[in-house]
């Protein structure tokens, strides 16, 4: 008797005849929802460039079929700045290639997707360094200092 | 009662206990109807009962060339108002459904947006009607509470049927609920008040059309 | 860890760093369905929040809840939750046994008295109590007990918020829910069978950092329950034209057609799955070709066959028709009966005028 890990599995999916309709696989539906997320981002383009405003908006809150979401990336584009971050996971944070407005990917410790922001700003908070993390790390500092001064 | 509990009682017993009463009630009246029997003819036949009998029938769904002219609205809108019954109820799928469950036939039916559509129209064709009654002097006279009754169990089942399908007013079992309701009294009245002209209007034209044949005489 | 810790203070403590706690709010803020702008009211909230005690009490269940909230692989997210709060007491997650366990959980209620939450799965047997007992005691005796001291009751899964499947027909223990229980305490049920994990960790983050949350009138919390799936669904251009899957494996079924003619209960739904979806996101029933059960709500399990379409009866009509349309021939020729007999009385009441009648004179 095999043992239950090395059975292997042959998966089935249903075959899509070609051309079978505009709206075969799962959310493969359009939603219309591209040309408005491009128009709330120019105007908060514009709204940041009159008096400073920040705007955030979550993409995990606007449905979009997969074929709408690779074009807005390829809307947004890659700017100047890529940046990594690792925190319980990793997470990108790039400039897209409209510059002010920023892209922040968040994914978890087992690589999966947990949030995904597009930020209008001149930087996003979580690349800041943090006021307390800054001030945690100023004591950890001067216990460091304190001990090469005593072993000096 | 949560509105769940109020869904499955709609499906459930009040369906039961209302197809009881229409199913009952409607041979009740039937029955009414034929044990009455008629007076013997004893002069002799010039002409086919039958022939003028379902000549008769067929032949009233047409207006006559001055009937129409006096009446256009009424039969305009009425037709209106009866076809987009009939696609309302016979040709959207949900429905089929439902007579496919409890008669064992089915039938194909119509794309949904289009009975949506057919929905609208009906309403306002039924609106319309009111409006009439109310308006013309000689409508408003004759009316009484009956009139008024069947209307508003007729446009009930509409309304709330198309408030279902485009989810408007209420959450889900209520609109659902709501909706069976409301067919569920239609079906209650519906052998008691003039709804019945559903199916003595086809006895009424019959005998009509088989007295005139019998005679020899048109209908 | 310090029970009278804040959470802020107790992540510091545990090496985690402000951005990652950052990033913690915005993943919890989008999951919650937040606007961004609520990510520095939660960080805020949270950073302050005291660890709350939380003691998780199991009846008639079948511990499919438990394995919904430990089954989710965002491990991390759910590692803070389990970091947020005490959990004192759970059968399934606990190393204690036996006594220990007992006397673990009266301590914590003592300890923490009015303030701890309380978590149920499962459903209470008001039948002969001995149908469920934990230790010797019945559950309707551990939750009364329990409940008197609780801040809050989170009711999990559909058995502890409705009754679940020990409730359904013939319900043999006499299944009740928590809230046909416990009357003079704020309950929130998170129905489902099972919920969605994302949404019972939802729900206990939004109640450590709001205090309860807005709840219908079913108890759930609206952000999760306060849409339902049909409204939400992915296949809802097809109901709207009136495309259906006949069968499972048809041609519709195939091009991912609606499920409706299926049974779907997707209409009178309210649950987060066409959103949030199952295993981080992946699917959800429907998506899989599989009709919506209606699972987190009431009755669901005597709701009609799961099969069946929401417009069909859910008795048989046939024997009803059968009887009225018997009941009907005989009132109806009953009826008919009188009615003749008085036309006949009245043909016989009729007197016949002659002309000689006419030309009396008075």
């Amino acid at each position: 008797m095999e043992r239950i890990e090395n059975i292997s599995i042959e998966t089935e999916s249903p075959s899509i005849p070609a051309g079978a309709g505009a709206t075969c696989t799962p959310c493969s539906v359009p939603t219309g929802n591209l040309l408005p997320l491009l128009h709330e981002i120019r105007h908060a383009l514009n709204s940041w460039l009159d008096d400073g405003s920040i705007h955030v908006i979550d993409l995990g809150s606007i449905p979009m079929a997969p074929h709408e979401e690779t074009q807005l990336l390829e809307t947004l584009g890659q700017g100047e700045i890529q940046a990594t971050l690792s925190a319980l996971g990793n997470s990108e944070v790039i400039e897209t290639g409209i510059a002010g407005v920023w892209l922040v990917t968040h994914h978890n410790e087992e690589g999966v997707l947990v949030g995904r922001f597009i930020e209008i700003c001149h930087i996003p908070e979580i690349l800041k360094s943090q006021t307390e993390d800054a001030r945690f790390a100023l004591q950890a500092l001067d216990n460091l200092l304190a001990t090469a001064e005593i072993e000096k | 009662m949560t509105e769940m509990d109020l869904l499955l009682w709609a499906r459930g017993p009040g369906l039961t206990i209302a197809t009881i009463i229409m199913v009952g009630g409607t041979l009740v009246r039937l029955l009414e109807i034929f044990l009455m029997g008629r007076k013997a003819n004893l002069a002799a036949a010039r002409g086919s009962a039958t022939a003028g009998g379902l000549g008769t029938m067929i032949r009233r769904s047409i207006p006559d060339a001055g009937t129409f002219k006096r009446s256009t609205f009424t039969i305009v809108a009425g037709y209106i108002f009866h076809i987009g019954l009939f696609i309302i109820i016979f040709l959207f799928i949900p429905h089929i459904l439902l007579f496919k469950s409890t008669l064992g036939v089915s039938w194909p039916g119509l794309p949904s947006n289009v009975v949506d559509a057919t929905t609208v129209i009906t309403i306002i064709a039924l609106v319309a009607v009111l409006v009439h009654r109310l308006l013309d002097p000689v409508l408003r006279l004759l009316s009484e509470f009956n009139d008024y009754l069947v209307w508003f169990l007729t446009i009930l089942p509409l309304i709330t049927g198309w408030m279902a399908f485009n989810r408007i007013g209420m959450t889900g079992p209520s609109l659902l609920a709501m909706h069976i309701l409301s067919v569920e009294l239609l079906m209650v009245l519906f052998p008691f008040t003039k709804l019945s002209h559903a199916f003595t209007i086809w006895i009424a034209r019959w005998y009509n059309g088989a007295i005139a044949g019998y005679k020899g005489v048109q209908s | 860890m310090k029970k009278d810790q804040t959470l802020g203070e107790s992540l510091r403590e545990q090496g985690v760093s402000r951005r990652s706690f950052l990033k913690f709010c915005a993943a919890t803020a989008s999951m919650m369905a937040l606007p961004p702008s609520m990510i520095p009211v939660i960080a805020a909230t949270l950073e302050k929040a005291r660890r709350p005690s939380v003691i998780w009490l199991s009846f008639q269940e079948c511990t499919g809840c438990t394995e919904s909230i430990t089954r989710s692989s965002s491990a991390t997210i759910e590692d803070l939750i389990f970091n947020a709060i005490s959990l004192d007491y759970h059968h399934t997650l606990q190393a204690a046994s036996g006594d220990a366990a007992e006397a673990a959980r009266e301590a914590a209620m003592e300890e923490n008295h009015g303030k701890y939450v309380l978590v149920v799965d499962g459903s209470i047997p008001t039948g002969n109590p001995g149908y469920s007992t934990i230790a010797g005691i019945s559950n309707i005796d551990m939750l009364k007990e329990t409940a008197a001291g609780a801040a809050a009751i989170v009711a999990v899964g559909s058995c502890a918020a409705f009754g679940g499947i020990p409730k359904a027909n013939p319900n043999p223990t006499g299944a009740v829910s928590v809230s046909d229980l416990i009357t003079d305490k704020p309950i929130i049920n998170v129905p489902g069978c099972p919920p969605i994990p994302a949404v019972i960790t939802g729900v206990l983050v939004q109640f450590l950092t709001f205090g309860l949350p807005e709840l219908d009138d079913l108890g759930r919390p609206a952000a999760f329950y306060g849409k339902s799936i049909h409204d939400r669904c992915y296949r809802r251009p097809f109901y709207d034209r009136g495309q259906f899957a006949e069968t499972f494996d048809d041609e519709g079924a195939k091009k991912g057609w609606c499920l409706f003619k299926l049974g779907c209960k997707g209409p009178t739904t309210y649950n987060a799955c066409a959103t949030t979806k199952w295993n981080d996101g992946t699917s959800f029933p429907i998506e899989a070709g599989h009709p919506c059960l209606g699972c987190s709500e009431p009755d669901f399990w005597d709701a009609g066959s799961f099969y069946k379409a929401l417009s069909t009866p859910t008795e048989s009509l046939g024997k009803a028709a059968t009887y009225a349309v018997g009941a009907g021939l005989l009132a109806g020729a009953a009826i008919g009966a009188v009615n003749r007999g008085r036309k006949q009385a009245a043909a016989k009441r009729h007197q016949k005028v002659t002309i000689d009648d006419l030309e009396k004179e008075s």
